[in-house]
């Protein structure tokens, strides 16, 4: 008699080897679903429990999962592609064409590298409207909210060192126009612009900086930024309701989580 | 050790006690390790050496240069006027946010694609959100006879370059 996929599931998950790797067992039990939440490296910033009534589609419209997941794929995709992207100049131009024409598949990955960054920007805005507008930032979530805005603004320091990258005439004016907007700091501004383009005009050295800042400094920046908003949501006592009576403390020292 | 259970003497009221002495010290250390590392981040990211065009331009005879032209070079980003008065030279990068401006014979001005400033031949701004009008720079002959264009040297208007 064929034995069911489950069987099999439930045998795998008896094995010794599974039961090496997920240290928090297995069973039905609410303590071994806690515990396969908990005791896993990146589930375990998450709340343990989580009320079924956050999780409607309507509550949040899934925003702020939806900007982290075009933010993997930015990722996922931004990775290929400097395996052909030489940050120099003219080369990065070269570069950008052969992605489109020459390399294999090239053509998709940039496409959804540049749709996924459009996209990024719209939700992470759609997803602060969305906080703001249902009162989601009032305490205990003030200090999220200010990740937040953090983490709106790697965003579009991350769409605006990416422009730079193409190096074709748009990228070149809009990164020229963009600098002097800076120099427009007072005091600062001429020595904030110099510093970012690594000299007087967008050359070599502010390509050059654009793209560790593109693929190095901000991704990092935002990773960590990251890690805070979502661990600071199991800590303010999970995703907002909403409802009134749901005034959720946060959670204070729990020594065993 | 039996010694070291011994109570440490109190300390008077108008000393500071051996660990907030090592406490503002070790506070005091990491003030100027992180006020330097400010200055050594600075200093590194500010490049001692630029490999950008040099700002001096060699514009050639002035006699290629008929009176009551506008001459673009597009190369040095710079206009080249003949006027009746004389030869001077214009900067041809806006002065609102950079962008490169062409000559428009048809219109007799000078147009910037960007965000539509316009200025006239003498660099004055007729239209559009640019603040200033464009630089006139320094224009001169060089032993050989040619114009010499120094970008980097802004002139007051009016400086004209009689041969």
């Amino acid at each position: 008699m064929a034995r069911s996929f489950q069987n099999y599931l439930g045998d795998l998950r008896e094995s010794r080897v599974w039961q090496s790797i997920f240290r928090s067992g297995s069973g039905p039990s609410n303590l071994h679903r806690s515990q396969a939440i908990q005791q896993n490296l990146y589930l375990h910033l998450f709340s343990v429990k989580s009320r079924r009534s956050s999780l409607a589609i309507g509550v949040t419209w899934y925003l702020g999962t939806l900007s982290m997941v075009t933010f993997l794929i930015l990722v996922a995709t931004g990775i290929p592609l400097m395996l052909y992207y030489h940050p120099s100049v003219p080369q990065a131009y070269a570069d950008m064409k052969d992605l489109q024409f020459a390399v294999s598949a090239g053509l998709f990955l940039r496409n959804l590298h540049r749709w996924s960054a459009h996209a990024m920007v719209l939700l992470v805005f759609a997803h602060m409207f969305r906080v703001f507008y249902r009162g989601a930032y009032r305490p205990p979530r003030e200090f999220n909210w200010v990740i937040g805005v953090m983490l709106l603004l790697v965003t579009l320091f991350l769409s605006y060192t990416g422009y730079l990258l193409p190096w074709d005439q748009l990228a070149f004016w809009a990164i020229t126009v963009g600098s002097n907007i800076m120099s427009a700091v007072p005091l600062l501004g001429p020595k904030i612009r110099f510093l970012t383009l690594g000299g007087n005009t967008v050359n070599a050295n502010a390509l050059l900086r654009f793209y560790v800042l593109h693929c190095v400094i901000l991704p990092l920046a935002g990773g960590m930024l990251v890690g805070i908003h979502f661990w600071r949501i199991r800590k303010d006592g999970g995703l907002y309701s909403g409802k009134s009576g749901d005034e959720s403390q946060p959670q204070v020292s729990q020594p065993h989580e | 050790m039996p010694d070291e259970q011994k109570q440490t003497p109190p300390v008077p009221q108008d000393q500071s006690s051996r660990r907030e002495v090592f406490g503002k010290l070790g506070l005091g250390c990491m003030l100027a390790a992180g006020a330097g590392s400010l200055a050594f981040g600075y200093e590194f990211l500010s490049p001692n050496v630029l490999y950008e065009p040099s700002p001096i331009t060699n514009a050639g005879k002035p006699d290629q240069y008929p009176v009551g032209s506008v001459t673009t070079n597009a190369e040095a980003g710079i206009y080249i006027v003949h006027g009746p008065e004389g030869f001077y030279a214009l900067s041809a990068t806006c002065t609102h946010l950079g962008c490169r401006t062409a000559w428009a014979p048809e219109l007799g001005l000078i147009a910037c694609p960007c965000h539509g400033s316009r200025f006239n031949q003498a660099g004055v701004k007729v239209a559009g959100p640019a603040p200033n009008p464009l630089p006139w720079l320094r224009v001169s002959i060089s032993d050989e006879g040619d114009l010499i264009v120094d970008r980097s040297a802004v002139v007051p208007p009016r400086q004209f370059l009689r041969t």
